[in-house]
C-alpha cells in the first residue's frame, strides 16, 4: 500500500472518475443499462478508493498534510503536481465523491429532457474529477485548473438539460464564474511573483506568508475574493445561483448545491486566510457583514418564491452566509463552524434538490401554491421533506444545527485585530437570520405537507411514494444528517487539528 | 577545360542533415510524375503516395533528433533543436491537411496530382525555412511557401469567388515579397553580408553604420512578413481568400504557410537582429495591439466559419506577436522566455486550427453550407462532430484548462516577466472578447435545437482521424504541458 500512501491513492480517486467518461465515449448510445452501469461502478469505485483514503489517514495528525505526492509538472512555470489531504479537506473530499456517486444512483431512474444519458452521465463524472481535484489540490495552478474543469460541463448540463429558461441560466452562470476566475488568477500570479521563491505551492506560501506589503496583500485578497465570493456565492455575487439552481436538472443543482458552491468557501480557508493574514484580518469585518446581509436576504428572499426549486436555491444564500461569518470570525470556533457547515449544507441541501426534483417529477409543477396535502397522498415523500426541512432550519440533533451555532459563538469573541462590537451586531443578525429561516421553512412545509390534496391531482395518477431506488440514492444522506447532528465531533474531531494549524498564522 | 573541372571540389556536403527536405523533395516529383500515369479514377492514390513521403520525413526528422547541431550548404542551412521542432509540426500539420483534402478534392474532381505536389512544396518551404540561416535562402524559402499556395488558392476555377482570392491572395503576395527583398537589400548593402550571424556581427560593433538605413530595413522586412502572417493592418487579404480558396487549402493557409512565415520572422529577428531590439521593439507592440484587438473585433461579426477563422486567426497571430514585442538587447533569460512561448504557441495554435478546419471541411460537406447559423443543435445530430468542433473553439478562446489556455499563459507570464504590464491587459481584454464569438458556435451546437429536417452528418473517415488526433495532442498538452514545454526550452536560437 506504500504507492496508495504516496499520493496516488488520492489521484486514483481523483481520476477514476474522468477515466470513466473516456471509457463512456466508446461505448454505444443505445445500450442504456450498460452506460448508467459503467458510469456507476467508476463513481462507486472513486468512492471506495477515496473511503480506503478516509480509512489510512491519521486522524491523530489531522492538522497534517498526509498521503500527499509531490511531483514535476510543468517545471518552466514552477507548478507542481502536490495533492494530499487533511483535516479540513477530507471531509469534503469524500463528500463530493459521496454525492457524485449518489447522483449516479438517480440517474438510473430518471434522466431528464432530452435523453441522452451517455452524454450526461460522461459530464457528471468530469464534474466530479474537477470538483474532487480542487479540494485535493495544493498547488495553485494545479487548483486552478481542476477549479476551472467544473465550469464547462456545468455549462452545457444547465444549458442542455435545464428548463425552460436554461440558455439564459447557463450563459450568466459561465460569464459570472469566468470573470471571477480571472481575478483569482491574477492573484495567483500576484503572489507567484511577489514570493521570490517563485512557487505555487500552497503550503511552502502559507509558511512564508505574510508575503509582501500590506497594500500588496490587499490586491492580492481582492482578486482572491473576487473570485471565491462568486462561486460561493457571496450577496451581491449571488444572482447567477438563483437562475442556474432552477433551471439545472435535478442532478446538476445536487452537484451545484452539494459541492460546488463550497469550492469557494473552501478557497477562503485553504487559500486566501493563511497565505495572505494580514488581508485577511483587513477584510474579515466586510466578508462578515456581507455574510449577515446574505442571510437576512436569503431568508426574506425565501419568503417571497413560488417555486419550491427557487426557494431552496435562495435557502443555499443564506446557508452560506452563515458558513462565511464563521470565516470572518477567524477563530477556532468559527472556521470549524464553517467547515461543519459547509459538509451539513452539502448534505441537506443536496438532498432537498433531490426531493424537489422528485416533486416536480410526480406533480410536474414545482408551484408552492399548487402543492398541497402531499402527507396525507405519499406520507413517506412528506415525512422525507419535513425532515431535511427541518435539519435546513437548523434543528439541534441535525446535522444543520452545529454549523450556524459555532458561527454565532465565534462572532461573539472574534479573532485578533477584529472588533468585537461590530461582530456582536452581526451575531444578532445572524441569529434574527435563524427565526426567518425557520419561519419560512415551516411555512413552506405547511404550504406543500399539510392540507387537503388540491383537486387537480386527487385522482393521484403518477403521484407515487418513495421509489426503492429514491431510497438507496437518498439514505446515505439521511443518515448523514442525523449521525452529524447527533454526533458533531464526527466531523468536528477530524477538522479541529488542522483549524488549529490554519489559525497558527494569526498569532 | 579539364584542368578547370579538376579545380573544383566536392563542397561538403552533410546530406544527412538535408535528408527531410530530400526525401519530401522526391515524393513531390513522384507524386507528379506517378500521376501522369494514373487512370482518371485512380488520381487519389496521389493522396496515400504524399501522405507516406510526409511520414518518411517525419522519420528523417526523428532521425536527426539528439544529433547535435549541424551546419551545412556554407553555414546557410543549420539544424538545431528550433529547426527540428518546427520541421516536425510541418509534417503533422502536413498529414492533417492531407486528411482533410482527401474527400474533398476526390469528390470535387480537382486536378488531385498537382494539388499534392503543390502542397508538397509548400511544405518543403516551411521545412527549409526553419533551417535557413542567410537572407537568399530565407527569401527562397518564404517564395517556396507562398508560389505554390497561389495557385492552390484558385484550384476552384469556375468560382469567381476562388479567382478573386487568388488574385488577392497573388497580389499582397508579390508586393510583399517585394517589400521584404527591398529591405533585405538594404541590409546586405549596410553590412556586405547575406549571412544572418554575420549580419549580427557587425551590427554589434560600435564603429557601426547609420542606424537610419538599419531601422529602414528591419521597418520593410517586418512589413513583409507582416503580410505572410496577416498581422493588422496588412491582413486585408486574409478572410477572402480564406473564403473564396476550397477549405482544406484555407486550413493549410492559417496554420502551416502562416507559421512559416512566423519562422522566418522569428529567425531574422533573434539571429540577424537582436542587437538592434530596441528599434524593432515597438513596431512589434503595434503590430501586436492592432492585429489582436482588430481580428478579435471584426470576427464578433462574422456569420461565415472559414471567415470566423480567419479573423481569429489574425487575432491569435497578435499572441505571437507578444512575444517578440518582449525583446530587450542582454536580458538572456527573459528573451528565452518570451521565444519559447512564441513556440509553444504557434505549436498548440497549429494543432488546434487544424482541428477546427477538418471540423468545418466535415461539416460543409452536407449541404455545403458554411453558416454559423446552421450549426444550430449540430449536437442533436452529430454528437462526436459538434463535440470535437466545440473543444477545438474552446481550445482556441483559450478556456482553461484546455491546451490553448496554456499557450495564452505562457505568453501571458513572459509578458509579466518583461514587466511590459499594458500589454498584458490589452491580452487579457482580448482573451476575453474572443471567448465571447467562440462560445456563440459552441452555443448555438448545444443549445439551440436543430432545424426540422436535419439529419446526421456523415464524417468522412480520414477527417474523424485528423480530428482524432488533434484532439488527442491537444488533451495530451492540456494534462502534461512540459511534452510541449520541454521542446520548447531545447529549442532556442
Amino acid at each position: 500500500m506504500e504507492w496508495f500512501d504516496n499520493g496516488w491513492g488520492i489521484s486514483l480517486a481523483t481520476f477514476l472518475p474522468i477515466i470513466g467518461t473516456i471509457v463512456l465515449l466508446f461505448l454505444p448510445n443505445t445500450q442504456e443499462r450498460l452506460l448508467k452501469a459503467t458510469g456507476t461502478l467508476f463513481a462507486l469505485a472513486a468512492l471506495v478508493v477515496g473511503v480506503v483514503v478516509a480509512a489510512r489517514f491519521d486522524y491523530g495528525a489531522s492538522g497534517e498534510i498526509q498521503l500527499g505526492v509531490d511531483a514535476t509538472w510543468i517545471p518552466q512555470i514552477d507548478a507542481r503536481y502536490i495533492v494530499g489531504v487533511d483535516g479540513i479537506s477530507l471531509p469534503l473530499f469524500v463528500l463530493s465523491l459521496l454525492v457524485s456517486f449518489l447522483c449516479m444512483i438517480y440517474l438510473w431512474w430518471h434522466v431528464p429532457e432530452p435523453g441522452k444519458p451517455k452524454a450526461l452521465l460522461a459530464l457528471v463524472l468530469l464534474l466530479e474529477t474537477g470538483m474532487t481535484g480542487s479540494f485535493v489540490a495544493l498547488d495553485l495552478i494545479l487548483f486552478f485548473v481542476f477549479w476551472e474543469l467544473v465550469l464547462v460541463p456545468m455549462y452545457f448540463m444547465i444549458g442542455v438539460w435545464g428548463g425552460p429558461r436554461r440558455e439564459y441560466a447557463s450563459v450568466k452562470f459561465f460569464l459570472y464564474t469566468l470573470f471571477g476566475s480571472i481575478f483569482m488568477l491574477l492573484g495567483f500570479l500576484a503572489i507567484y511573483f511577489k514570493t521570490g521563491a517563485e512557487t505555487f505551492d500552497m503550503i511552502a506560501l502559507r509558511e512564508a506568508a505574510p508575503i509582501g506589503s500590506t497594500l500588496f496583500q490587499n490586491l492580492a485578497f481582492l482578486g482572491l475574493f473576487l473570485g471565491f465570493a462568486i462561486k460561493v456565492p457571496m450577496w451581491p455575487f449571488h444572482t447567477w445561483l438563483p437562475d442556474a439552481h432552477t433551471e439545472a436538472p435535478t442532478v446538476g443543482s445536487v452537484l451545484l448545491a452539494a459541492i460546488m458552491l463550497k469550492m469557494g468557501t473552501y478557497g477562503f480557508i485553504r487559500i486566501a486566510l493563511p497565505i495572505l493574514p494580514d488581508a485577511a484580518v483587513a477584510y474579515a469585518p466586510i466578508i462578515g457583514i456581507l455574510a449577515v446581509i446574505a442571510i437576512i436576504y436569503g431568508a426574506l428572499c425565501c419568503m417571497a418564491q413560488s417555486d419550491l426549486k427557487r426557494l431552496i436555491a435562495f435557502s443555499s444564500v443564506g446557508h452560506m452566509g452563515f458558513v462565511m461569518l464563521g470565516i470572518a470570525t477567524l477563530t477556532d470556533e468559527g472556521i470549524n463552524g464553517a467547515i461543519f457547515g459547509m459538509v451539513a449544507h452539502g448534505l441537506i441541501t443536496g438532498m432537498l434538490f433531490f426531493l424537489a426534483g422528485s416533486v416536480h417529477e410526480r406533480y410536474h409543477t414545482r408551484d408552492i401554491a399548487a402543492l398541497g396535502g402531499m402527507l396525507k397522498q405519499i406520507p413517506r415523500f412528506g415525512s422525507l421533506l419535513t425532515y431535511t426541512a427541518i435539519a435546513s432550519l437548523g434543528l439541534p440533533g441535525l446535522a444543520g444545527f452545529w454549523g450556524e451555532v459555532l458561527a454565532l459563538l465565534g462572532s461573539y469573541q472574534p479573532g485578533a485585530g477584529l472588533d468585537p462590537v461590530l461582530f456582536r451586531i452581526l451575531m444578532v443578525g445572524g441569529g434574527i437570520g435563524t427565526i426567518l429561516t425557520a419561519a419560512y421553512f415551516l411555512w413552506t412545509l405547511q404550504r406543500v405537507n399539510m392540507g387537503a390534496v388540491p383537486e387537480k391531482f386527487a385522482d393521484g395518477r403518477g403521484i407515487f411514494d418513495v421509489r426503492p431506488l429514491e431510497w438507496y440514492a437518498w439514505a446515505p444522506l439521511l443518515f448523514l444528517i442525523l449521525a452529524a447532528g447527533l454526533y458533531p465531533k464526527l466531523i468536528l474531531g477530524v477538522t479541529d487539528d488542522a483549524v488549529n494549524v490554519l489559525l497558527g498564522a494569526f498569532g | 577545360m579539364l584542368e578547370l573541372a579538376q579545380g573544383l571540389t566536392q563542397p561538403n556536403v552533410d546530406w544527412h542533415a538535408l535528408s527531410p527536405e530530400l526525401v519530401l523533395t522526391a515524393t513531390a516529383c513522384i507524386v507528379l510524375i506517378v500521376d501522369l500515369f494514373l487512370p482518371d479514377d485512380a488520381k487519389w492514390v496521389a493522396m496515400p503516395l504524399s501522405a507516406a513521403g510526409l511520414f518518411g520525413t517525419a522519420a528523417a526528422v526523428v532521425s536527426l533528433i539528439g544529433q547535435g547541431d549541424r551546419l551545412t550548404l556554407a553555414g546557410s542551412f543549420e539544424v538545431n533543436g528550433f529547426a527540428l521542432l518546427f520541421k516536425g509540426l510541418f509534417c503533422i500539420i502536413g498529414l492533417l491537411v492531407l486528411a482533410i483534402s482527401f474527400h474533398y478534392f476526390r469528390a470535387g474532381r480537382y486536378y488531385q496530382g498537382e494539388y499534392y505536389f503543390l502542397l508538397l512544396c509548400s511544405l518543403l518551404g516551411g521545412m527549409t525555412m526553419a533551417s535557413s540561416r542567410d537572407l537568399i535562402s530565407i527569401f527562397i524559402s518564404i517564395e517556396l511557401i507562398s508560389i505554390p499556395a497561389f495557385v492552390m488558392t484558385a484550384f476552384r476555377k469556375g468560382d469567381a469567388k476562388s479567382n478573386e482570392a487568388a488574385l488577392k491572395f497573388f497580389l499582397f503576395g508579390v508586393l510583399s515579397s517585394a517589400v521584404m527583398l527591398y529591405g533585405m537589400s538594404l541590409i546586405y548593402g549596410a553590412t556586405g553580408t547575406t549571412f544572418l550571424t554575420e549580419i549580427n556581427e557587425r551590427l554589434t560593433r560600435a564603429d557601426a553604420l547609420g542606424e537610419g538605413i538599419v531601422t529602414l530595413s528591419v521597418f520593410f522586412i517586418v512589413v513583409g512578413f507582416a503580410f505572410k502572417i496577416s498581422a493588422v493592418p496588412f491582413h486585408f487579404w486574409a478572410p477572402d481568400t480564406y473564403e473564396g480558396s476550397p477549405s482544406p487549402v484555407a486550413a493549410f493557409l492559417s496554420t502551416a504557410s502562416k507559421i512559416g512565415g512566423f519562422v522566418g520572422l522569428l529567425v531574422l529577428m533573434f539571429v540577424a537582429f537582436p542587437s538592434v531590439a530596441d528599434t524593432w521593439r515597438p513596431i512589434f507592440a503595434v503590430l501586436a495591439v492592432l492585429t489582436m484587438t482588430v481580428g478579435n473585433l471584426i470576427a464578433l461579426r462574422q456569420q461565415h466559419i472559414i471567415r470566423l477563422l480567419a479573423y481569429s486567426g489574425i487575432a491569435q497571430s497578435g499572441y505571437v506577436l507578444v512575444a517578440l514585442a518582449l525583446i530587450e538587447p542582454g536580458a538572456t533569460a527573459q528573451n528565452a522566455q518570451a521565444f519559447q512561448s512564441a513556440l509553444i504557441y504557434l505549436a498548440i495554435y497549429g494543432i488546434m486550427d487544424a482541428g477546427a478546419f477538418a471540423a468545418a471541411v466535415a461539416f460543409a460537406r452536407r449541404g455545403g453550407t458554411y453558416f454559423i447559423g446552421d450549426y444550430s443543435g449540430l449536437w442533436q445530430r452529430s454528437p462526436v462532430l459538434a463535440t470535437l468542433l466545440a473543444g477545438f473553439l474552446i481550445s482556441l478562446a483559450g478556456a482553461p484548462p484546455v491546451a490553448g489556455f496554456w499557450a495564452k499563459v505562457f505568453v501571458f507570464l513572459a509578458t509579466i516577466e518583461a514587466q511590459v504590464y499594458w500589454l498584458a491587459v490589452v491580452m487579457g481584454v482580448n482573451a476575453a472578447i474572443a471567448a465571447w464569438y467562440y462560445l456563440l458556435v459552441v452555443k448555438k451546437m448545444f443549445l439551440e435545437p436543430p432545424e426540422e429536417d436535419a439529419g446526421p452528418i456523415e464524417v468522412p473517415s480520414l477527417i474523424r482521424v485528423a480530428m482524432g488526433v488533434a484532439a488527442l495532442a491537444l488533451v495530451a498538452v492540456m494534462v502534461y504541458p512540459p511534452i510541449i514545454t520541454e521542446l520548447a526550452e531545447h529549442s532556442i536560437l
